[in-house]
Order: C-alpha cells, then structure tokens, then sequence
C-alpha cells in the first residue's frame, strides 16, 4: 500500500511515498538517491547492500520500510565522505584493500558496526563479523588488515 | 625499432596523448578497469616516460572514438601490450617536444631535461613545458619508433607501489554503472529463454501486469521477452510473474549427470591428435592419471548491467564488457547499425575475471533501446540470470602419462584434454539466439590469426621442465551450456592436473618434490622462484604423509612465456580441508606497480583455493540449477588464510601481467597439500566433504 513512510537515515528525517513492502535497498537507491548499497542478490547472502539498523548490520535487500519506521539507519555515506572520510575508508585506502570494489560498501558497513561494538577485534573476529560478505576479488586480507588498522587509528585518538 | 602491435594498430600520437588542458596530460589507452588496477599501470608508464607526476594525469575513461581501439582487455595483456605502446607513445611525444624546445632555445636536444612536464637546460628552467609548446607540436602523426623508452634503471615511478587511481570512488560508495541514471529510464528484465532451441508457447500479459502493480510494457518479439517498467520494483515483481506464466515447448533437458566432468567425454568433440608418433614401447618406467575440474561460475558480486539510449539514429551504449570496441562491433552487427552510429562508453561494474553476462546485458539493453527511441534503457540481470545464463567456465577432463627414464626424469610426457571452448562464447549473445538472428562469425581470439585455432584448453598443457617429448591431444567438446573464457581459460586446470602429476612422479621416483622439479629446470629465473618458495614454506622441515596435516608446492611458468610462479599451502583436513597458510614467489617480468601486483597474485591464489575446495555449477532440466550463494558456496573470510608474496623485480625483462598467473599453481598446491596430509589422491576437484570422506574411507 502506498502510503508515507518517515525514515531516520545517516540522522536524518527523510521522508518517501512508498510501498510499506518496498525494500529499503529499492528505497535507499531509487527514491533517496543514496547508491552505496547495492544489489548483489537480492536475498541477504552477499552483503553488498548491508546497512546498520539501530546498531546491528542487516541486509537491506531484506528489510520492508514499512517496519522501519522510529529505527536509526546509517549507510555507506553516512560513516564517512571523501572530504571527512572515516578512519575505516582511509585504512582501505593506505592498504589498498580492494579490487572491484563492489563489495567494498556493504563490507565497510559491516566493519563499521564490528568496531562499534568491539573497538580492538582480532583477526579471527574480524573473519567472523564479515563471514557473511561475500568478496569475489578475494581481497579478504586486505580487508582485514585495513580493518584492524582502522581500529588502531581509533582507539589511539582518531574521529569514531 | 619495431613499433609495439597495439601502436602500429592505431598509429597517431595524439590517439593515445595530449596536452588540451593546461598542467594536465591526456592519456587515453584502449584497457578498460576492473580493479585490476590496469589503469593505474598504464598511467605510471605514461608519467614515466613523460617525465610528469602522476598526479597530472587524466586517464580517459575508455570510450569509442576517445580511446587506441585495443580490443579486449583479457589474458592478463594489459601491460603487457598496452604498456609497450603506451611507453613508445610518450617516448616520442617526449622527443618530438624536446626537439620543438631545442628548437625554440637554440640548443641541442641533448642540453634538455624534464621535470613533472617543465624543459630544464643543464639544471636550469628554461620556462617552456609542454603545455606552452602544445600549439606547434603536431602530435596527429605516426610513430616513428625512433624515439627509444628510457632503460628501467632510471625509472623512478614504474616500479614504485602507487595507490590505485580506482579505489578511492569504491570506498566512498559511487563508481559504478549500475547507479547510472537518466532522465526518463526506463528499467528493464529480460526474460530468459531455457536453451536456445525453447519456443514460447504463451505468456498469460494480464497477470504480468496485475504482479507489476505499475504500468509495464511487454515487448516480445520471436523468444526475446522483456518487460520495461518504470521503477525497478515494477520491473522486478513483473519479471518473476513473467517467469512463472511463461510456457516454453522445446525447453532444454539436462541430466545432472553432465554437470561433471567424466560426462565431457561422451560428448561429441572436434579432435586435435598430437602430431608425434604414438609412444614406442621401452623398458622405462610409465604411469598414468586423470584429473578434472567440473563446470565454474564467474561469479560476479554485482549482476551484469547495461544502459542504452537511441537518438537521432545514434546509439549510446554504457556497459562494463571488457572493451568498448569489440562491444560496438558486435552492437552493430546485432542492431543493424553502422559503427560510426554507436558510441560506447566502458563504465566499471563489478570484476567480472572472463566473459561473464556484461556482454549479454549490453546488448538486452541495446536492442530495446533500438526498439524504443529517445527512451534511456537500463537492463539489470538479477542473481539468477547472472548464475543462471552467463556463459560459464567450461569443465575440464585431463589425462596424463609420463615415461621416466632410469634417472628418475621425465622422458616422454602426454596430455589429453577434454574441454569445451573456453573462447566459443564469445560474440554470441543469448538475445540474438531469442531474436532468431543469423549465428555470427566465429570469433577470433586476441593474438590469434585468422583461421588459427585457438580454444585455451591446452594452455599449459605440458609442464614447465626440460622435457623431451611432449604430447599434446586435444578434444573441443560441445558441451551443453555456453562456456566463455575464465581468468586463465585451460592454463589453471591444466597446472592443477600437471603439478599434481608432478608430485605423484617424484613419489613414484622416489625423490622429494622440490627437489625433483629443481633437477628438471634449467632456467635460472624458474629455480629463484622455486628456491624462494621453498624457503618461505619451511619445505625443508615438512613432516610426514598421513597426519592430516599437508605441505604442498607447486611451479608454473604461466602459458610457457609468462610468470614464473611457485606456490605453497599448509593446511589440515578433518571433515573437510581447511587453509593454514599460502606462499608464492613469482617472477612476473618488470613490475610497474608492485603493490597492485601483489594483489592480483594474492585474489588469484585466494580465488583458485575457492574452485579447488568449494566450486561447481550444476545442471538439471532446463540449465544452470546453482542460481544462488547457497547453491554455488565460495570461500568465506573465515575460510581464507594470510598469504605471504613475495615479487621478483625483473626490471630489465619484459612485463608479463599477473592476474591470471598464481591460480594453477596455488590449485596444484592446495591437491599436493591435500594429498601430503590424507597419504592419499584426489584427483577430482572439488575436494569436497564428500569426496574427502570417500578417500578416507577408501584408504
């Protein structure tokens, strides 16, 4: 059903007229112009469209926005943007960690809730947290390190 | 002097360089980007040779008419190639300015200098660069090849890590085709015919439309069906209603059984005998064993897209194929345009490691764009079309013997193949079959002449040692879905097969692997990386066979003229195999960008420990049954080991390319490994559960 749907993303009020079954991937990509999510799937087993809903990383592709409503949800762009870019971002950066890159947004986003919740992750648990993201270019240890090397940089006083 | 191939084909300086914008130089190459970092390369080579930072580069974005016609960006060429031309291009721009600034300073070429695009006379500026001698230098003319490159050893950007001018776009969340939008896009989803000789029999409209729940457009024409829709959830729930009403007759029927390999044998082939005499009977030893790898998916992390528009009878074309000229040759053969009418514009979407569905998605959106004027197409493929259509790696059945003489060497070795083509695929799209259209002229690989064959299965086919007598016969199969090329085509499985062979020889010798492959290579650049590898694995302290703990080695030199690179892998297997740690040295020629270098190495050895453990495509019915991740399983990151690198800089020889190189050997190492810690053979990739529990058991 067509109806309003009001959406905290990035911490802001964005407002659609949608279907409250409409994917919020299709949301974030074709009606509030954030395109750092994206398809890999469609069924939650890929990772490239991942994003944080109140703290906790989920499939995009999979969640209705019907049932978003009074949730936080943070993309991509919202953890950082080439002018403040994210300790994360610049990790991967200096690391180099990645190829294609199509991965990389759903990945970043995953990283980005494993140091909110653990700010020095080894590497079995930074394997762990990513295990879902699938990474054909098989930059894996790329990934990692840049992770573990983004979480230094913060705990020793970078931006959060 | 010669003039590199790729320069010769498009023989005009200012194709490949100029200096339009002031402080800035133009480098446009015919090499598309896929994160490789092909780009990145090719622009070092240009600063290089130009005397300019890097950072004054602008890489055109490769599009036709805009860029050196290159063709296919395949096989590991690009720097290989385009790096020859583009660093003779530069080497004589270079010359042709510094002559105009002689000329202008009254002194001899050889007085003047470079730095970062600025004309230096004995260590002083003389206040010319480029830039203020771009209007009298006529760079629309042939390369003369007089002009000689510099000698590696005063290079000062080549051979230095650069980060890669791709990357930074991907980790701010924008690059990609797949986020293209334009005004009035229209979203489109083709509906797949299930084989090529299926015939719609009906499509129920009004329940397309009822499941679209927006206004949708059906177009069908012969058995290409696609649907037009205004938003892609539209497009997406009318696609899956689509797939349900179809009714197709004549739909194809495979057995499961051809899903593997063994199945390519009783399949009907065009054969190629080894041209040497049968082998005489002798008193040396012989032995005998087969290996295969079944049918691979590319796998792409995004699903191939395409975005056209035609306007006043010219086409536009957005795709992520592997060449933008090639892709407007085949546009104008399917449309039944001129090529000067169509323009294509590569745009990066996900690494697609061969001829994966881009081709396809192009040409879906081109010839709805053609059929509807003025509207902007944007064709998607979703998961399932991706895994379900795109052209796959063909599966690959390998027979080997080997003679060793009474020293315990190598005498007499053989190789039969069978394989389907892993370059068939190529030019024939899955739309143009639907459409009826005429079949297309067979494709001519990159590098091969007309009338040459050439299907990549016997790349490697024999392995890299002195070998006296090689033979080589060859079975093309017409296997029963499209195949396509995947990074490295037949060289990584025949590398599988014959460095496990390899090893099965030295245990039959009697002698250590290591040791067995160093008594049977005289090139020097082969025994470094060997030497290296060895060293780097701890090989001297390997323990027994049998403990479920496995060392294994293995070495290639990649198409015979390639990389050399060795590999190693420790694991352990208790229900299945599990990766301790990867080691490779490799000798890839001259290096221009180390780092990215390192990372192809890397992705390859990471992406091949995903075929050999976990990889197979299979067929039921219609097709391709493995349409989801959890269908066609890849490795995770808490499956993937560290790998350690380590890169022979062989800055005097010629560059080689690396992204297709470290796949072999890193197979051949994981079956080595596996055999090492099991004390017994597996032969059939992949080593699954199954499989691992069958050879146990079998013990």
């Amino acid at each position: 059903m067509l109806r309003e749907v009001q959406l905290d993303i990035n911490g802001e009020p964005r407002r659609v007229r949608v279907d409250d079954t409409a994917s919020l991937l299709d949301v974030l990509r074709n009606h509030l112009e954030l395109k750092a999510a994206r398809y890999g799937c469609g069924a939650g087993q890929c990772g490239t469209c991942a994003v944080i809903v109140d703290g906790e990383e989920r499939a995009s592709c999979q969640l209705e926005v019907g049932n978003l409503e009074g949730r936080r949800i943070t993309t991509l762009e919202g953890i950082g943007t080439p002018d403040r870019p994210h300790p994360l971002q610049t990790a991967f950066i200096d690391l180099q960690a990645g190829q294609c890159g199509y991965c990389l947004a759903g990945i970043l986003v995953g990283a980005k809730a494993l140091l909110d919740r653990n700010p020095d992750p080894n590497r079995a648990e930074i394997a762990e947290a990513l295990s879902w993201h699938l990474c054909r270019c098989a930059v894996h240890n790329r990934i990692m390190a840049a992770v573990a090397l983004a979480a230094k940089r913060i705990r020793e006083g970078g931006p959060s | 002097m010669s003039i590199p191939a790729s320069l010769a084909a498009n023989p005009r300086l200012d194709r490949w360089v100029g200096f339009e914008e002031p402080g800035l130089v133009r480098v446009a190459v015919g090499k598309v980007e896929y994160g490789q970092g092909a780009l990145t390369g090719l622009a070092q080579i240009a600063a290089e040779e130009l005397d300019v930072g890097l950072d004054r580069l602008d890489v055109v974005n490769p599009e036709t008419d805009l860029s050196p016609d290159e063709g296919l960006t395949v096989g590991s060429m690009s720097t290989e190639i385009s790096g020859a031309a583009i660093r003779q291009a530069c080497a004589e721009v270079r010359a042709l300015f510094v002559a105009a600034a002689a000329r202008r300073l009254g002194c001899a070429p050889g007085d003047l200098d470079v730095d970062d695009g600025a004309f230096v006379r004995n260590g002083a500026p003389s206040g010319l660069d480029y830039w203020a001698l771009a209007a009298e230098v006529d760079l629309a003319v042939a390369p003369t090849g007089e002009a000689a490159p510099k000698s590696p050893d005063r290079h000062r950007i080549v051979g230095r890590s650069h980060q890669r001018l791709d990357l930074p776009a991907k980790v701010f969340g924008a690059a990609y085709l797949h986020d293209l939008v334009q005004p009035g896009m229209l979203h489109a989803r083709v509906l797949r015919q299930p084989g090529p000789t299926a015939k719609l029999a009906g499509l129920d409209e009004a329940a397309i439309r009822r499941a679209a729940g927006a206004p949708v457009e059906i177009l069908r024409e012969g058995q290409f069906v696609a649907i037009l829709a205004p938003n892609e959830a539209a497009a997406n729930a009318a696609i899956g209603a689509a797939e349900q009403v179809a009714q197709w007759d004549n739909a194809r029927d495979l057995t499961p059984a051809l899903s593997e390999a063994t199945s390519l044998k009783e399949l009907p082939c065009e054969s190629f005998p080894s041209p040497l005499p049968p082998v005489e009977p002798s008193n040396r030893r012989r032995f005998a064993a087969s290996y295969s790898r079944p049918y691979i998916a590319h796998g792409s992390m995004g699903p191939s897209c395409g975005l056209a528009v035609f306007r006043n009878g010219e086409l536009t074309v957005w795709t992520h194929a592997q060449g933008v000229y090639p892709m407007r040759t085949m546009l104008a053969r399917i449309c039944g345009l001129a090529p000067s009418n169509i323009k294509v514009i590569h745009t990066q979407g996900a690494g697609t490691y061969g001829h994966n569905g881009s081709d396809d998605a192009a040409i879906d959106a081109a010839l709805i764009a053609v059929r509807k004027p003025g509207i902007p197409i944007r064709a998607l493929w979703r998961r399932e079309d991706e895994f379900g259509h795109e052209p796959v790696g063909t599966a690959m059945h390998v027979e080997l013997t080997a003679e060793l003489d009474a020293g315990g060497r190598i005498a007499d070795y053989g190789a039969e193949i069978w394989s389907g083509s892993h370059t068939g695929g190529r030019g024939r799209c899955l739309a143009e079959t639907a459409l009826g259209l005429p079949a297309p002229p067979p494709f001519v690989p990159p590098g091969a002449q007309a009338g040459q064959r050439f299907s990549g299965g016997v790349l490697n086919a024999v392995p890299s040692y002195d070998i006296p007598v090689k033979r080589v016969t060859e079975h093309v199969v017409q296997a029963p879905v499209r195949t396509s090329s995947l990074r490295g085509l037949g060289g990584p499985v025949n590398t599988y097969a014959t460095e496990c062979f390899v090893d099965e020889l030295a245990e039959l010798a009697g002698q250590d692997p290591v040791a067995f492959r160093l008594a049977q290579v005289s090139d020097p650049r082969a025994r470094v990386v060997i030497e290296r590898t060895a060293a780097m694995c701890g090989w001297a302290a390997r323990g027994p066979a049998g403990t479920g703990h496995g060392l294994g080695f293995a070495y290639c030199r990649y198409r015979e003229r390639g990389a050399y690179v060795a590999a190693a892998v420790a694991l352990h297997v208790d229900t299945e195999v599990r990766l301790d740690r990867m080691w490779c040295a490799a000798d890839c020629g001259q290096v221009i960008n180390p780092d990215a270098c390192i990372n192809q190495l890397e992705g390859g050895m990471i992406m091949a420990a995903s075929w050999a453990l976990k990889e197979q495509v299979r067929f039921s019915g219609a097709g391709v049954v493995t349409t989801t991740w959890d269908d066609y399983p890849i490795l995770r990151f808490d499956e993937v080991p560290p790998v350690d690198i380590e890169l022979i800089m062989a800055q005097t020889e010629r560059s080689v390319g690396s992204g297709e190189v470290s796949l072999g050997p890193a197979m051949a190492a994981i079956g080595n490994a596996v055999a090492h810690a099991l004390g017994a053979r597996l032969r059939d990739l992949p080593y699954t559960r199954d499989r691992i529990a069958r050879a146990l058991l079998a013990d």
